[in-house]
């Protein structure tokens, strides 16, 4: 079930940039051109990732194992200093 | 600052985004781990990492998705803005950076902003800063 669902999650993942049009080098400069003909498109993708995954990601790093019964594998360090 | 309305896509973007929230969220709350797509890469390239099917059968379906896509649409176009050398500088910076960071756009931008990390918070703000200057520098004052 964890292949499946890994399989989904990164088939969903490339869906996602295709729509959101990020699998074009282009219009990612185009966000990055802030003195040029700027196109804030990447800024709404990252909105409404983050918009989506907010929740769940919160459930998820207030739990030590998956939905699936998997260990949570996050990252321990959420600083930035100390490394 | 001009924005180009012409090739703004605030609907398309919106939704794929939400597409790659999704799957950032079944990765985590069904799989346990965070979908970052240069990590991922970076530990199948390690010698006895844990987890090297899920970790490749994300990354498959990741591949696997324009050829889905195609089935029913046209792809969108893809637009490079240099040439062969250029994209191998391009992609060994990439590299150096997303592991000496720790994280790319997906890991740290999605990811780390949605279980408010403070360190993915710095790593997206410079990761961004500095992309916006380099463009700067070589768009209009290098005029490459």
């Amino acid at each position: 079930m964890l292949k499946v669902t890994a399989f989904i999650a990164g088939l969903l993942f490339g869906l996602g940039l295709l729509l959101a049009g990020m699998a074009n080098p282009s219009k990612v400069l185009a966000f990055l051109d802030l003195a040029g003909a700027w196109d804030p498109s990447l800024a709404l993708v990252m909105g409404g990732a983050i918009a989506v995954a907010i929740g769940p990601l919160t459930w998820a790093r207030r739990h030590a194992r998956s939905l699936l019964g998997a260990p949570m594998q996050f990252p321990a360090k959420r600083e930035w200093t100390g490394a | 600052m001009t924005v180009d309305w012409l090739n703004f896509t605030p609907w398309s973007s919106l939704a794929g985004g939400a597409l790659i929230g999704l799957a950032a969220s079944l990765f985590a709350v069904g799989n346990g781990r965070i979908a970052g797509i240069s990590g991922l890469i970076g530990s199948l390239l390690q010698r006895g990492g844990e987890g090297v099917s899920e970790k490749a059968l994300f990354l498959l379906g990741l591949l696997v998705a324009p050829l889905l896509w195609g089935l029913f649409a046209a792809l969108p176009a893809i637009e490079f803005q240099s040439g062969g050398l250029g994209l191998i500088v391009a992609g060994v910076l990439v590299g150096v950076g997303t592991r000496y960071g720790s994280g790319c756009t997906s890991g740290h931008g999605v990811c780390g902003l949605s279980r408010l990390s403070p360190r993915s918070m710095v790593a997206t703000v410079c990761f961004m800063a500095s992309g916006f200057l380099t463009v700067f520098v070589l768009r209009h004052l290098l005029g490459v």
